[in-house]
């Protein structure tokens, strides 16, 4: 069984989000770089550029697939992970530090939409 | 190891040296200074008998149609006919020249011409233009001439490609390189396209749908005709994605479902040799609507006197075409291929081409249904290939799809295509082909068993294979990570 940390909300679509003074960090769950398998590349969303709830924000590539990025809430992207850049791996090794990119939300409701530790890890049994 | 590795200053090739000349200066007096190359060519001092030596050793650890069994979903990999070859390399052919003078090359446009026809009709479409250069060239070419046609109306609201999520990656690539964006239909759990949401997302916005049909999934879509009406009174149009056309060739035509357009894959469908970064062929075909489109040039005839003249035809002769695609008319040497691979098959073998490739994939299917592997669709009756997971054997046992595969060469199959579509987890997706015979088919079925049997009792022989081939399990992560394609001389 992957690790779901209790503190951190959820995305159906498998990125954990990590609310820090009105804004959001953002990367994608152990069981998501699980089924991913070894990651070699991560294209990342650009700073400052205005996002939707599930849009798509970037690309993870592994070894077996390409996948998207979704934002789990709406607003403008003002950081990004640039260190993914050279090392893609330490999504597989540490998911829960290797963010990938961070959001201002347009509204702080928006959080209260997302699965807490308990439905996500009801969404991934299910898988 | 590299031919350039067994590279020695001062070796060469004899066979290229013109007896009595110690060497021949080059002549560059023609060229300006500012053009001509600064350091010489990096090419490898070999002897003939080094390199011939070198690539048949290459090509003995090829593992490949000829040598092995290559059940490769989505891709077709059927034998190719000797006799293609053969005749494609009659030197009628072989000595034309794309430059050449039109009365000079009757006999290849008249076989341009009949292929041009013979695609027509496997299709029921209009028109066919044999130009695009490759799969991918002829998916680009068949988006562009939608945008044409919607331009030429001034329908320029049009901004968005449908494309289904079990579609194959170059669809929304195609979509996007002609400035589409691209927005996803769902698949339901039988494989067919989720109409409602199809019907809320089709607009005056819509340009068009790509679909495969059969789907990559392995099942046919059994709504396509709502799907063309849906399309067609939104405005949009269809294309036809001719990957999969092997499963339905002489049964039902992409023109009688309603699309508008379709690329064929002739290094599929009609069994020319596959890539390996060679010369490819992508036919684009077109119903009467988008034909004013297609790339140019294409083969026209002429009745001129009781005498058949074919000629070129280009921009004079087709205006509203997208324009062409390469320099000359596609790559004609693959193009014949195709041509006297449907000649040899004519209209009943073409059908057998169905019937086999459909039968032999239900019989794997179902065998292997039995042996206790899980089909992702098992509700529906395959076409040309079905899906099985092994979701459950990576669950239980640790050993995934991709495991399964690298251990299936040292059983002599090639690996099925593995976790494509990306819907079904842990996936091989598996196309016999109708070339195999009974017994190929059997052994594999014996080899999928034994591999079970192994994933339950001593995974270790599954996830280290393959043991027998000239290289054991590839780091493919650091393959990604350090891309190293080029060779550069090191002084």
């Amino acid at each position: 069984m992957s690790e779901i940390p209790a503190d951190l909300k959820y995305s159906k679509s498998h990125e954990w989000v990590r609310e820090e003074g009105g804004m959001i960090t953002v990367g994608i769950t152990d069981h998501a770089q699980e089924l991913l398998g070894d990651i070699v590349f991560v294209e990342l969303p650009e700073v400052g550029g205005e996002i939707d709830l599930d849009g798509e924000c970037g690309v993870i590539e592994s070894v077996k697939a390409a996948s998207d990025l979704y934002a789990p809430m709406a607003g403008e992207i003002v950081e990004v992970n640039e260190a993914l850049a050279d090392s893609p791996e330490s999504i597989n090794e540490t998911p829960y530090d290797a963010w990938v990119f961070r959001i201002k939300p347009t509204s702080s409701d928006a959080l209260e939409q997302l699965l807490d530790a308990a439905a996500y890890t009801e969404v991934v049994e299910a898988e | 190891m590299l031919i350039f590795e067994r590279s020695e200053a001062g070796r060469f090739n004899s066979a290229q040296r013109i007896a009595g000349q110690e060497s021949q200066a080059l002549r560059l007096e023609g060229i300006p200074q500012a053009m001509r190359r600064k350091n010489s060519l990096q090419l490898p001092e070999v002897s003939e008998l080094q390199s011939v030596r070198h690539y048949t050793q290459l090509s003995q650890k090829n593992f490949s149609i000829d040598t092995h069994f290559y059940p490769l979903g989505s891709c077709t990999m059927k034998y190719n006919p000797r006799g293609c070859n053969t005749l494609a390399m009659l030197p009628g052919f072989l000595g034309r020249h794309p430059a050449g003078s039109e009365q000079l090359g009757q006999g290849v446009m008249a076989s341009l011409y009949d292929l041009q026809e013979i695609l027509c009709e496997v299709t029921g479409m209009k028109a066919t233009s044999l130009s695009p250069a490759a799969g991918a060239q002829g998916e680009f070419a068949g988006v562009a001439m939608i945008r044409a046609y919607h331009d030429a109306r001034g329908d320029e609201t049009r901004n968005e490609i449908l494309v289904p999520d079990a579609a194959h990656g170059t669809n929304p690539a195609s979509a996007v390189m002609c400035g589409y964006a691209v927005k996803e239909i769902p698949t339901n759990s039988e494989g067919d396209v989720d109409l409602d949401a199809l019907r809320k997302v089709v607009g005056p916005q819509t340009a068009g749908i790509m679909l495969t049909n059969p789907s990559t999934l392995g099942v046919f879509e059994r709504k396509i005709e709502e799907i063309a009406s849906i399309l067609h009174q939104a405005g949009g149009l269809l294309y036809y994605d001719g990957a999969n056309l092997n499963a339905i060739l002489g049964k039902t035509r992409p023109g009688d479902m309603g699309f508008d357009v379709i690329h064929i894959n002739v290094h599929k469908t009609f069994s020319t040799p596959h890539g390996g970064g060679g010369p490819g062929a992508g036919p684009v075909v077109a119903n009467e609507r988008l034909a004013p489109y297609l790339p140019i040039p294409m083969v026209g005839e002429e009745k001129i006197g009781g005498e058949t003249i074919y000629r070129w035809l280009g921009e004079e002769d087709c205006p509203q075409s997208i324009g062409r695609l390469s320099a000359w008319s596609g790559n004609v040497g693959v193009l014949l291929r195709a041509y006297i691979y449907a000649r040899m098959l004519g209209t009943e073998g073409m059908e057998r081409v169905a019937n086999y490739s459909v039968l032999n994939a239900n019989y794997l299917m179902k065998r292997l249904q039995k042996a206790g592997f899980t089909l992702a669709i098992p509700q529906r009756r395959a076409t040309h290939e079905f899906i099985v997971t092994l979701k459950r054997e990576a669950k239980e046992l640790g050993v995934s799809a991709m495991d399964f595969a690298k251990r299936l060469l040292d059983y002599g199959h090639h690996a099925p295509t593995t976790y494509f579509p990306l819907l079904v987890p842990e996936c091989l997706l598996i196309e016999p082909t109708e070339t195999e015979d009974r017994e190929t088919l059997d052994a594999f079925v014996e080899a999928m068993v034994t591999i079970l049997g192994e994933a339950e009792n001593s995974p270790d022989q599954v996830k280290g294979a393959p043991w027998t081939l000239p290289v054991r399990r590839l780091d493919d992560v650091r393959a990604a990570r350090e891309l190293d394609l080029n060779w550069y001389q090191r002084d």
